[in-house]
C-alpha cells in the first residue's frame, strides 16, 4: 500500500468519493453520515447509491430516488444509478439524439452494449459520475458503491475501455473521465468494515488492489460497529469477581431480582469484544500508512436518521481535522 | 430430529442463498458437515468465495474447481465422534468452469482455440458478474448430473440481489437467441443487408468505433456455433432448479436491510413454485434479552444503581473481592456504581437490538418451524471445530419464540 496520508486535502474536499466495503458492514450508513456532515457544512452534495437497494433513501426516511436526482435534506440530493437511464442521457448529450426512438426498443440496444461489450455497465456509472464532476453540478459527490466484489472492475473500467475500444468518441471521453478519476485530489475511496474476519480481510485485500490495480486514490478505511470497551480493568476484575455464587447471591438480594442474565450479557458483550479485537489490531497494523476511522456500534438505533446523525457525530468526532482542511 | 435433518434426505441439491455479509458461506459448510453427520453418504459442499481461514480449514487449495475430501480424522476430531458421511468440498472457479464450457460445446478445434483466445471472451468470463451467476449453476448442473454424491450443497455468488442466479440461465438463453445477437453477426455475414440496421451501426461505429464492433461481432459469430449447445444446457439448468429435490435454504442476519432481501427471495420461492427448505437466522442474540423480568431487573439497576451499590457493599461485606481490595471505601464504592451502571445499561442496549432482532424475525411470512436461529457466537468461524457447532445449532431446531 502506498503512502495515502495526506493532509493537504481533506477527505469531504474531494469531489468524488467512493465508499465501499463487504456486504453487511454499514456502506450506506457511512455514506449517508458523510452525506448529512458535508451538507451539513454548506456543501451541495450528491449521494449515487449504485446497487439501487434504497438503504440510503430508508435512512433519510426519504422515497427511493431514481436517476434524476432528488433533494432530501438541505443541500443534500440522493439518485440511484441505472445504467440504461445513463446510457439514454450520454446519448442524447453527445449525440444529440433524439432519435433514440428511432433505434427500435432502446432496452434490445443496451442489452447489446450492456451484456456484449464487457466493461460499458461499468463504465456507464464511472462515466456518469465523473460527468457530474466535469460539469460542477455539485461540490461533492459520494457513491454508495458496489460491494468490494465489484468495485474494482468499476474503478479500472475505462482503463479496461480504453484497451478493447481502439477508435472512436468513446476513447476521448475515456482521457477526462481518467483525469478526474486517477487525480487524488478529486477522487477518493473509502473501505468499510466491521471488525471480523471476513469483511477485514475483504478490506485489507481490497485496499491493496485499489492501490495496485486502478489509479484511483484511497482515501480511508473506516470500521464500523465495534462493540466498545464495557469496562476498564479494575471494573473487570469486579466484575469477574460478581459472578461466584456468593456474591451473585448478595447482588440479586441489593436489586431484589434475578441479576443472572444480566451478568450473562455483560460476560457476552465483553465476549464480542474480545473476538473483534484482533481485527481491529489488523487494520490498525496499517494506520501508519493509511486513516483508519473506528465508529462504535450504535445500539438499538437501528436505522433512519438518528443512526445517521450518531454515526455523523462519530465520524466527526473521530476524523475532526481529516475531514477539510479549510 | 428436528430442523434441517429430514431435509438432507429429501433432497439432492441445497441452494444456499441471501444478502452478503450475512454469513452464506459458513452456513453452506456447516450444512455440509450436518448432512455427513446425519448420515448421508457423500455430501459436496460447492463453495464461490470463501474467507482464507476458512478454506483452509476445509483444505480447499488454491484455485481449482476440482473436489477435495476433508480428511475424515479431522472431521471426526473436530466433531468430537465419529461422521458417517464423506464430506467433499470444491470452489468454483468461474474463468476455468467458461473454458470448460466453451471446450465441450465448441464444434471444432479451431472455434474453440478463437473463442478462448477471443479479448471479449476473456473478459466476458472472468469479469462478467452475470456471467458467474451463469456458470455457477452451470457448474452445480455438471456436478448434478455426474450423480457422484448423494447430496450437493451450494452457496451462492454474492450478487447485486441474491435472486439474480436463479435468472441466469434464462437470460443465458435469451440472450443467444436474442433478435440482437442476429443484428451484431449480420454485417459479418452480409453488410449490404444491413440497411434496416444502419442507424444503430453509425452509433455504434461513431461511439466505439468500427474495430471493437467487429471484435464483439466477430465473439458472437463464434459463438452461435454453440448455440444449440447452449440452449438445451440452460434449459436444462432450469430445469434442476425446479425439480422437488432441489431445495432453498435462505440464510439473513437478522437486521432489517437483509432481512428485506430475504423476505424478497422467499417470494420468489414461491411464486416460482420452487422449494424453500429452511429460513436460517444467523447471529441472533440470545433469548435471555427478551426476558422481561430481566429487562424489569435492568431497568431496577439503571435507575437506583447507587442504592444498590451501597446496599451491595454492606450486604457483601464479608464477600471476597471486597474484604480483599485496597481501594479506600470512596473509590470502591464509584467502581461498584459504574459497574452495575453498564451492566444495566449494556444490557438494556442489547435488549433492544434483540426485541428488534424478534420483530423482524416475526415479520417474515414464513412457517415458525421453517425457521432456524443461530446464536451469535463468541469466536470466529474458521475452523472445523466451529462449523461443527453451527452444525450442531442447525439441527437442534429452537422455535424463534421462546420466552
Amino acid at each position: 500500500m502506498s503512502d495515502s496520508l495526506d493532509r493537504s486535502i481533506g477527505l469531504l474536499d474531494r469531489s468524488l468519493v467512493f465508499i465501499t466495503g463487504k456486504g453487511g458492514v454499514g456502506k450506506s450508513s457511512v455514506t449517508a453520515a458523510l452525506g448529512l456532515i458535508a451538507s451539513r457544512a454548506g456543501k451541495k452534495t450528491l449521494i449515487c447509491e449504485v446497487d439501487a437497494k434504497g438503504d440510503v433513501a430508508r435512512l433519510f426516511d426519504s422515497e427511493p430516488a431514481d436517476f434524476d436526482p432528488i433533494e432530501i435534506r438541505d443541500n443534500l440530493y440522493l439518485m440511484s444509478m441505472d445504467t440504461e437511464a445513463a446510457l439514454r442521457e450520454y446519448l442524447r448529450i453527445f449525440l444529440r439524439l433524439s432519435m433514440v426512438s428511432k433505434l427500435g426498443p432502446l432496452a434490445k440496444t443496451f442489452d447489446f452494449v450492456a451484456n456484449a461489450a464487457p466493461g460499458v455497465q461499468e463504465v456507464l456509472v464511472v462515466g456518469k459520475l465523473c460527468y457530474e464532476v466535469k460539469e460542477s453540478n455539485y461540490d461533492l459527490i459520494l457513491v454508495d458503491a458496489s460491494s468490494t466484489g465489484h468495485i474494482v472492475s468499476q474503478l479500472a473500467s475505462p482503463k479496461g475501455i480504453s484497451e478493447l475500444v481502439k477508435l472512436g468518441m468513446v476513447k476521448d471521453q475515456i482521457k477526462w473521465m481518467e483525469e478526474i478519476l486517477y487525480e487524488p485530489s478529486v477522487t477518493s475511496v473509502i473501505v468499510v468494515a466491521t471488525p471480523a474476519e471476513t469483511p477485514v480481510n475483504e478490506a485489507l485485500e481490497l485496499a491493496s488492489k485499489i492501490d495496485s490495480d486502478t489509479d484511483v486514490h484511497l482515501g480511508a478505511l473506516v470500521v464500523n460497529k465495534v462493540m466498545p470497551e464495557l469496562f476498564s480493568k479494575a471494573e473487570e476484575e469486579f466484575f469477574s469477581s460478581l459472578r461466584d455464587e456468593k456474591s451473585l447471591a448478595v447482588f440479586a438480594k441489593a436489586v431484589s431480582g434475578d441479576v443472572t442474565s444480566l451478568l450473562n450479557g455483560s460476560a457476552a458483550a465483553l465476549e464480542m469484544r474480545r473476538t473483534a479485537e484482533p481485527h481491529i489490531e489488523r487494520i490498525l497494523e496499517v494506520s501508519d500508512k493509511i486513516h483508519v476511522a473506528l465508529l462504535p456500534l450504535m445500539f438499538g438505533i437501528g436505522s433512519g436518521l438518528r443512526l445517521v446523525r450518531d454515526l455523523a457525530e462519530a465520524l466527526s468526532a473521530e476524523w475532526d481535522d481529516l475531514l477539510w482542511v479549510d | 430430529m428436528g430442523g434441517l435433518e429430514s431435509v438432507f434426505f429429501d433432497s439432492e441439491i441445497l441452494i444456499v442463498a441471501g444478502a452478503g455479509g450475512v454469513g452464506k458461506t459458513t452456513i453452506a459448510a456447516a450444512l455440509g458437515i450436518a448432512a455427513a453427520e446425519s448420515g448421508t453418504n457423500k455430501v459436496l459442499v460447492l463453495t464461490v468465495d470463501p474467507a482464507k481461514r476458512l478454506a483452509d480449514a476445509l483444505g480447499l487449495v488454491g484455485l481449482s474447481s476440482h473436489a477435495n475430501r476433508v480428511d475424515p480424522i479431522q472431521l471426526n476430531q473436530a466433531i468430537g465422534h465419529e461422521v458417517p458421511g464423506e464430506l467433499y468440498v470444491a470452489m468454483l472457479d468461474a474463468k476455468s468452469s467458461w473454458d470448460e464450457l466453451i471446450k465441450r460445446h465448441a464444434p471444432d478445434a479451431i472455434t474453440r482455440d478463437k473463442i478462448l483466445s477471443n479479448p471479449i471472451y476473456k473478459n466476458i468470463s472472468s469479469r462478467f458478474v452475470q456471467s458467474h451467476d451463469y456458470i455457477a449453476m452451470e457448474s452445480l448442473y455438471e456436478l448434478y448430473i455426474s450423480n457422484a454424491y448423494d447430496l450437493i450443497v451450494i452457496d451462492t455468488p454474492p450478487s447485486r440481489h441474491a435472486i439474480d442466479f436463479l435468472d441466469a440461465p434464462v437470460k443465458m438463453a435469451d440472450f443467444f437467441s436474442s433478435k440482437l445477437l442476429k443484428w451484431l453477426t449480420l454485417p459479418a455475414r452480409n453488410r449490404l443487408l444491413m440497411g434496416a440496421f444502419k442507424p444503430f451501426y453509425q452509433i455504434a461505429d461513431k461511439i466505439l468505433g468500427a474495430q471493437f464492433l467487429s471484435d464483439v461481432a466477430d465473439f458472437f459469430l463464434l459463438f452461435q456455433s454453440m448455440y444449440d449447445g447452449f440452449i438445451v444446457r440452460a434449459r436444462s439448468v432450469s430445469k434442476i432448479l425446479e425439480s422437488p429435490s432441489t431445495q432453498f435454504v435462505v440464510v439473513s442476519s437478522p437486521e432489517a436491510a437483509p432481512m428485506q432481501e430475504a423476505e424478497f427471495f422467499i417470494s420468489a420461492i414461491n411464486q416460482r413454485h420452487l422449494n424453500l427448505a429452511q429460513m436460517v437466522v444467523n447471529r441472533t442474540l440470545p433469548d435471555y434479552f427478551r426476558d422481561p423480568g430481566s429487562i424489569f431487573v435492568a431497568h431496577k439497576l439503571q435507575d437506583n444503581f447507587e442504592q444498590i451499590a451501597k446496599d451491595f457493599l454492606v450486604k457483601g461485606k464479608k464477600l471476597k473481592y471486597i474484604s480483599e481490595t485496597d481501594l479506600p471505601p470512596g473509590r470502591l464504592e464509584a467502581l461498584v456504581e459504574r459497574v452495575f451502571l453498564e451492566i444495566s445499561g449494556s444490557f438494556l442496549n442489547f435488549s433492544e437490538v434483540a426485541l428488534q432482532e424478534a420483530a423482524e424475525i416475526s415479520k417474515l411470512a414464513v412457517d415458525e418451524e421453517m425457521i432456524t436461529l443461530i446464536p451469535h457466537l463468541n469466536f470466529d468461524i474458521s475452523d472445523l471445530n466451529s462449523l461443527g457447532k453451527v452444525a450442531v445449532h442447525l439441527c437442534s431446531s429452537q422455535s424463534p419464540f421462546t420466552i
